[in-house]
């Protein structure tokens, strides 16, 4: 190397230019709707017509809502609706809402399943368009308790089709837990028989879990909504959080590896969802699920166009699929919670011969919808309406959780 | 040359810059406007320290464990073997490095398992610390094995005879003749198994069980909670740490007898 320091300077010169070509200002957001959280969504254009499809879409999903076949070849409702619409799909899964937020960023997907707690920060970071549900043929049959919701629309915008709705559930193995609990106790209790084999869900809206069984466990908290935490309360149940600690086996957000873990004997109880039991069971492990008396935390989904869509027609037409009486009801069916549509049910009887899934999870019943904690984006305006006090947000959430697990 | 380092050093520079920057809370958006604030978070809550002193302890532990295996064996394949059996050894020590890396770590989940092959044996760490530490000394293993076979070749045989010619006994000639002159290789071996601990973070997500290290909150808090200027700033950290050790290894004049 004939001139070293110049090759060194001119190396950091190039160097020093990317960085200083990286800076530049904020995203400066527009105009827009405020939404009862207290931010402004940002102007993004909604489709105002269907054009032709443009004959790929890429879809993100949570594990068990667009199968394709690979999973299991009799479990496949994503090849039907690629030969109706010629919409060739790749479907990619995500383990926690974070990662779904994070990757729709990225501009790669067209639709995702979006909980509560990822649908406003979505729409709030101008990552997903509101969605004309006039195009959508489908959502006529959506169960009303489902439309125009906090956590899908803004100012009576909808931003999504509801896909269903279902809780985080009491998963355990009955040849070990004995006798069945029926309480989150055997969850949170210092003294627990099951130390060392308890599998907790590995994201910050945990949390909320642990605040639900303080609602009910130290009522003088004062706790009304286990996403309205000010900083005491956090408090306690990072307190809780970190007692359950010393018992965990492992935090999930891999569906694979709870599945894996629930059935080798490395974990005998934690959260989990219908899904993964109905894995398990299929692999003809003992596995039972519950939703304890003292209620749950759950997730209602919606499925959400992104802004920087590159198919959005495909994306509409996927949406009125999967939001119709059968994509839902395969997928709903499948994942195991209760399908958006209600025409849903009356497919899941005839094709799937079971007349009694929707009772089971409650399908139609919006007083027992009412009854589960969403997954909900905390924000410092209390969800409770607590005007006197400022309530901890998802950052502090997220910082909580890396201190709970050490 | 030129691009290599514009680019390589352009990418890290524009990483390390966003560890001045912020996030939006709510949106996840970022926000480019200088500020100390994840450096002052860092220093400040004690779990990062926890974090990142855990992990130098593991480094250095795994460092220590792959020393003390790899010796023996090469050890074994650099004076004792016959150099047909040199050569397949060569080959067996470098087997595993074909493998995924994902395919050793799930395969070791499965081994530590309360209920896996080594139960059957009575010792299951089950998923944890202790875990880590084997499910990493093993994927490092080779690493080490390589360069101290490489280093004890250069060791010439008549120095070992003139040891025990001088009455010696084994261990006094391990310890007073073959380490020193093993000693960069050892070094060399260890700027691998520590460097690659520092900053892993898919192991530890695999037989860890709740355990954090400091590769894996760089990554839950850029891919999960969406906050690459934390992320980056904490990814300063194991760059610091490996600053620090190079700057000892090359005071110690190992590297130059490399």
């Amino acid at each position: 190397m004939k001139h070293p320091r110049t090759l060194a300077v001119l190396a950091a010169a190039g160097a020093l230019a990317l960085v200083v070509a990286g800076c530049g200002s904020s995203d400066s957001g527009g105009d827009g709707k405020k939404s009862a959280a207290g931010f402004t969504a940002p102007d993004v254009p909604m489709a105002k017509k269907l054009g032709t499809k443009e004959g790929a879409v890429s879809i993100l999903a949570w594990p068990g809502y667009a199968e394709d076949g690979t999973n299991d070849p009799k479990t496949d409702w994503v090849s039907p609706f690629e030969k109706a619409t010629g919409c060739q799909a790749t479907v990619k899964y995500f383990g926690t809402s974070d990662e779904a937020v994070n990757l729709i960023k990225t501009g790669d997907y067209d639709v995702v399943s979006a909980s509560g707690d990822a649908t406003l920060r979505l729409i709030a970071g101008g990552d997903v368009a509101p969605v004309n549900t006039d195009l959508l043929t489908s959502y006529a049959d959506i169960r009303s308790f489902l439309k125009d919701q906090p956590y899908n629309s803004v100012d009576g915008q909808m931003y999504g089709m509801p896909q269903g709705w279902g809780a985080n559930l009491l998963t355990y193995n009955p040849d070990v837990v004995k006798p069945a609990p029926t309480s989150w106790s055997v969850m949170f209790d210092a003294s627990s028989p099951y130390a060392g084999k308890i599998t907790p869900y590995d994201s910050p809206i945990y949390i909320a879990d642990a605040a639900l069984y303080l609602m009910n466990t130290k009522p003088d908290l004062g706790i009304k909504n286990p996403y309205a935490l000010d900083q005491d309360q956090l408090t306690a149940a990072t307190d809780l959080l970190k007692t359950q600690r010393g018992q965990v086996s492992e935090y999930w957000s891999d569906y694979l590896k709870q599945q894996q873990a629930l059935e080798s004997g490395d974990s005998v109880v934690g959260t989990s969802w219908q899904f993964i039991v109905n894995l398990i069971e299929a692999d003809k492990k003992p596995v039972e699920a519950l939703l304890p008396d003292e209620g749950s935390t759950g997730w209602s989904d919606t499925w959400m166009v992104a802004a920087k869509s590159k198919h959005p027609n495909c994306a509409y037409a996927w949406l009125d699929y999967i939001g119709g009486p059968d994509g839902n009801a395969a997928s709903a069916y499948y994942f195991g919670e209760a399908p958006a549509n209600a025409k849903a049910c009356d497919v899941i009887a005839t094709t799937d011969k079971d007349a009694t899934f929707c009772d089971t999870f409650h399908a139609a019943d919006e007083a027992y919808a009412k009854k589960i904690w969403y997954w909900t984006t905390p924000v410092s305006a209390c969800l409770d309406g607590r005007t006197n006090v400022k309530c901890t947000t998802y950052a502090d959430w997220t910082r909580a959780w890396t201190e709970i697990k050490g | 040359m030129l691009w290599l380092g514009v680019a390589y050093l352009g990418a890290l520079g524009a990483l390390f810059l966003a560890a001045f920057w912020t996030t939006d809370e709510f949106t996840g958006n970022l926000v480019k406007v200088f500020t100390l604030e994840n450096f002052r978070q860092l220093v400040e809550l004690p779990v990062y320290r926890t974090i990142t002193l855990r992990t130098l302890g593991i480094a250095a532990l795994v460092t220590v464990v792959d020393a003390a295996l790899a010796l023996p064996v090469a050890f074994y394949m650099a004076k004792v073997a016959r150099p047909g059996l040199q050569r397949l050894l060569v080959i067996a020590v470098l087997m595993p490095l074909w493998a995924s890396y994902l395919v050793k770590a799930y395969a070791w989940r499965g081994m530590l398992s309360k209920s896996g092959p080594l139960s059957w044996l009575g010792i299951s760490p089950g998923y944890g610390l202790t875990g880590l530490v084997i499910t990493l000394a093993y994927l490092w293993l080779p690493y080490m094995i390589l360069p101290v076979y490489a280093g004890l070749q250069k060791l010439p045989d008549s120095l070992l005879e003139a040891s025990s010619d001088l009455g010696a006994p084994a261990l006094t000639t391990f310890r007073r003749v073959v380490l020193p002159s093993v000693f960069p290789a050892l070094v060399a071996g260890s700027i691998f198994t520590f460097s690659l601990t520092m900053g892993d973070y898919i192991a530890v997500k695999i037989v860890g069980g709740p355990t954090q290290m400091l590769g894996n909150v760089v990554a839950d808090n850029y891919g999960v909670a969406n906050n690459l200027p934390f992320a980056a700033a904490f990814a300063v950290v194991p760059v610091l740490v490996m600053i620090a050790y190079l700057g000892a290894v090359r005071r110690t004049g190992a590297l130059e007898n490399l």
